[in-house]
């Protein structure tokens, strides 16, 4: 494959992952938050292929959102550059150099902006390989994006686009929940031989702070993690939502509900396996997320529980959602789904 | 328009200076001819003359109303530092000369359109202080009735279609508005603002490849402020000649401080479009600000770069001295007026604070029209359910 295209192709080759999640949960690093340890992982990333570049708007001096600090002048204004104000071009640009065997770690400014260059990565980065028979393949692309409420954004830096994405075959879709998971994921996505869409939650990039490793590590992708046992209800969510998902687990532990937290990280392709064998044994699911409910995320997960664990369900598969409204400017707490509407849900579920 | 405002205000808040103030106003409608402070440079096109017809009442009145845009952003600065106004706020002082000198060349039936940095536009095209500082607070009786905020201001009598948050959306979106005016046969044209951050997006040139295959009415105004954010021109544009980016389209370069300048650019620029098609202006202005409320602004550019501009170019200052030269107004009368502004900008944000937020229900309305029946549901699906009104 790599022959085919006639030049000397690194081979994308990365460290076992046979010390996955299990291992770097326990292991003591540095207290970074969300934006630190994603630029750990761009320095490594950087530093461990020649061929990797980073680029975006205003990516040089650090980003605006501190992410990308340290690299244009540890690595040089070839590898880490602005670009125009043009998304598309940026997209574009990114598989092209992707399609030359180089690893385009590309960052949109806001998620909110990502669909001036929803066609490049529908129609061009995620069919590649399958168009060209696999001759060509734009796997080095890495698309970065802040997405998500930060209290204040309104309508325009708010936005969970994950949803669209996640209804591409062709490219996987991955979100952190928190610092040393962002590392490891991220090396991942970048390593990894797909296009990538990588969505970080800004409201966690200076909020939370975490112990995370300083060496080069990588979490598996399509790998869901139990970070919380149970036995009355699964839960299910990904990114900031799970901070608020775990403070209505301890509320429903205290009126004597035990939940199943699941962390699924990689939205596509998801690991169903996890999340059913965590359903077959609580019997109920509870799905949440910010973005809209009516075609959101959750309603595919739920759909493929219900296929799966149809026979084992006590109760209605729930989700807990944003409303079916654009992103409110005063009303975002009205519309974003709080840890006292999933206790209550979690509520009706266990009594349903 | 603003005239009347102008002599309404005047009764309500100062009776002792009113005599003195209708002594300017209401007498002075004699020509004054004012040259542009430099010529204005042409790309497929003769430019316009640099004298620019005018008249006291116009001088007074260019002052008044840029005293106030400056006065109301610097409040708007406040209130955004006292967290009264929350999400973004990108401010217009310095820019004012093209607000203003565009309303002059054109009436209420012509439309404009532009991006985020709209509060002046707004205020230029009819809006009221108390409409502002409601919807920048969030409040019911906003122009958007709170949920807009300021980057999504709109006035559907004035013809002021916005107030966009994507950066280059709303230059197709005018030029589809200059193509229902011309289907329409209105006389009218479409301004479309943009930065010169949005002029490297790619809708942009697939909007002016329409608009000139169609010969639209519509213009194209690019108010270059030289940094696209925090990015310098220089280092996100090959050609910074943004007024020839149209390449086969004319283009005109306009000092954009100059409020004179501006209002003969854009009464050429009328003129060109109802008979010829699109044209481009490029605007050299500045913004004193950073780019919204949450950039401090120096750290891309020198405090002496800022502070250069506003002792030398400043709008404001440049329209005082031509007062004063034409001995239309006194020093005293006006620090006066300016006295009265800043009142003005108090009372509307005293009244706006009282003002109330949304309803609630106010969440569901406007997704989709009204009367459809269309249903949005709570978190469980069970229990809290809205039908959409």
């Amino acid at each position: 494959m790599a022959a085919l295209l006639g030049r000397s192709c690194r081979k994308l080759s990365f460290p076992s992952l046979s010390h996955g999640a299990r291992k770097v949960s326990t292991e003591t690093g540095k207290s970074l938050n969300l934006y630190s340890a994603i630029n750990q992982a761009l320095h490594i990333a950087l530093d461990t292929d020649p061929r990797s570049y980073v680029f975006g708007e205003d990516v040089g001096f650090g980003g605006v959102f501190r992410c990308t600090t340290g690299l244009a002048e540890r690595f040089g204004k070839n590898r880490v550059f602005n670009t125009p104000l043009c998304e598309q071009g940026i997209v574009g640009f990114g598989i092209g150099l992707a399609a030359m065997g180089n690893r385009a770690i590309v960052e949109i400014q806001f998620a909110d902006y990502i669909y001036p260059a929803f066609d490049q990565i529908v129609n061009e980065a995620a069919k590649f390989r399958y168009r060209s028979g696999n001759q060509f393949n734009c796997g080095g692309l890495t698309i970065r994006a802040p997405y998500g409420a930060v209290g204040h954004g309104g309508h325009y830096h708010s936005q969970s686009p994950e949803a669209f994405f996640c209804h591409v075959p062709g490219i996987k879709v991955v979100i952190p929940r928190s610092p040393r998971e962002a590392k490891g994921l991220l090396l991942s996505c970048i390593r990894d031989p797909n296009p990538v869409v990588f969505f970080e939650p800004k409201w966690l990039y200076r909020q939370a702070v975490e112990e995370v490793p300083e060496h080069d590590y990588m979490i598996p992708l399509s790998e869901a993690e139990v970070i919380r046992e149970g036995n009355d209800i699964t839960l299910v969510g990904w990114g900031a939502q799970l901070t608020i998902m775990e403070q209505a687990c301890l509320d429903a532990e205290k009126e004597g509900i035990s939940c199943e937290l699941i962390d699924l990280k990689t939205l596509l392709p998801w690991d169903k396996e996890t999340v059913e064998a965590s359903v077959k044994k609580t019997g109920r699911l509870l799905i949440s997320h910010e973005a809209p409910v009516t075609g959101g995320f959750g309603a595919e997960i739920s759909a493929t529980i219900l296929e799966r664990c149809f026979l084992k369900l006590e109760a209605p598969v729930s989700r807990v959602c944003g409303l079916d409204t654009p992103f409110p400017l005063v009303f975002e707490p009205f519309y974003m789904p709080t840890r006292n509407k999933i206790l209550d849900a979690i509520k009706s579920t266990v009594n349903y | 328009m603003a005239l009347s405002r102008l002599t309404s205000r005047s009764n309500i808040i100062t009776r002792p200076f009113s005599a003195a103030f209708s002594r300017l106003l209401s007498t002075d409608t004699t020509p004054i001819t004012i040259e542009t402070s430099l010529p204005f440079t042409a790309h497929l096109c003769d430019p316009p003359s640099r004298s620019v017809e005018s008249s006291s009442q116009e001088l007074l009145d260019f002052f008044r109303t840029m005293a106030l845009m400056r006065r109301m952003e610097i409040a708007a600065d406040s209130l955004y530092k006292a967290k009264l106004i929350r999400g973004f706020c990108h401010l217009y002082d310095g820019q004012e000369a093209v607000a203003i000198g565009m309303e002059a060349a054109i009436t209420k039936k012509d439309a404009i359109i532009t991006a985020y940095r709209d509060h002046c536009i707004f205020l230029g095209r009819g809006g009221s202080l108390h409409e502002i500082f409601s919807e920048l607070m969030g409040r019911q009786a906003g122009c958007s009735k709170g949920k807009g905020g300021s980057m999504h201001f709109y006035k559907k009598e004035s013809s002021f279609y916005g107030g966009h948050g994507i950066v280059g959306a709303q230059v197709p979106l005018g030029c589809g508005i200059a193509f229902a005016q011309k289907y329409n046969k209105e006389e009218a044209v479409t301004f479309a603002l943009y930065g010169d951050g949005a002029a490297n997006q790619g809708q942009l040139f697939e909007a002016l490849n329409i608009s000139a295959l169609w010969d639209l009415p519509a213009i194209l105004v690019c108010e270059n402020n030289h940094y696209g954010m925090g990015t310098a021109e220089w280092r996100a544009s090959k050609s910074p000649s943004y007024y020839k980016r149209g390449d086969y389209v004319p283009g005109l370069k306009v000092d954009g401080m100059d409020a004179f300048a501006v209002k003969q650019a854009c009464k050429f620029a009328k003129q060109h479009a109802l008979e010829k098609g699109p044209i481009i202006l490029e605007m050299d202005t500045y913004r004193y600000h950073g780019h919204s409320m949450s950039d401090p602004g120096s750290t891309y550019r020198t405090r002496d770069e800022i502070s250069g501009v506003r002792q030398e170019r400043d709008p404001i200052e440049r329209i005082k001295k031509l007062v004063l030269s034409h001995d239309l107004a006194t020093e005293k009368e006006l620090k006066d007026m300016e006295k009265e502004i800043r009142k003005e900008v108090d009372d509307a944000i005293a009244k706006a604070k009282d003002c109330p937020m949304p309803e609630p229900s106010e969440l569901f309305t406007n997704v989709y029209v009204k009367g459809f029946g269309t249903e949005s549901f709570g978190p469980d699906r069970k229990e809290v359910k809205a039908s959409l009104p």
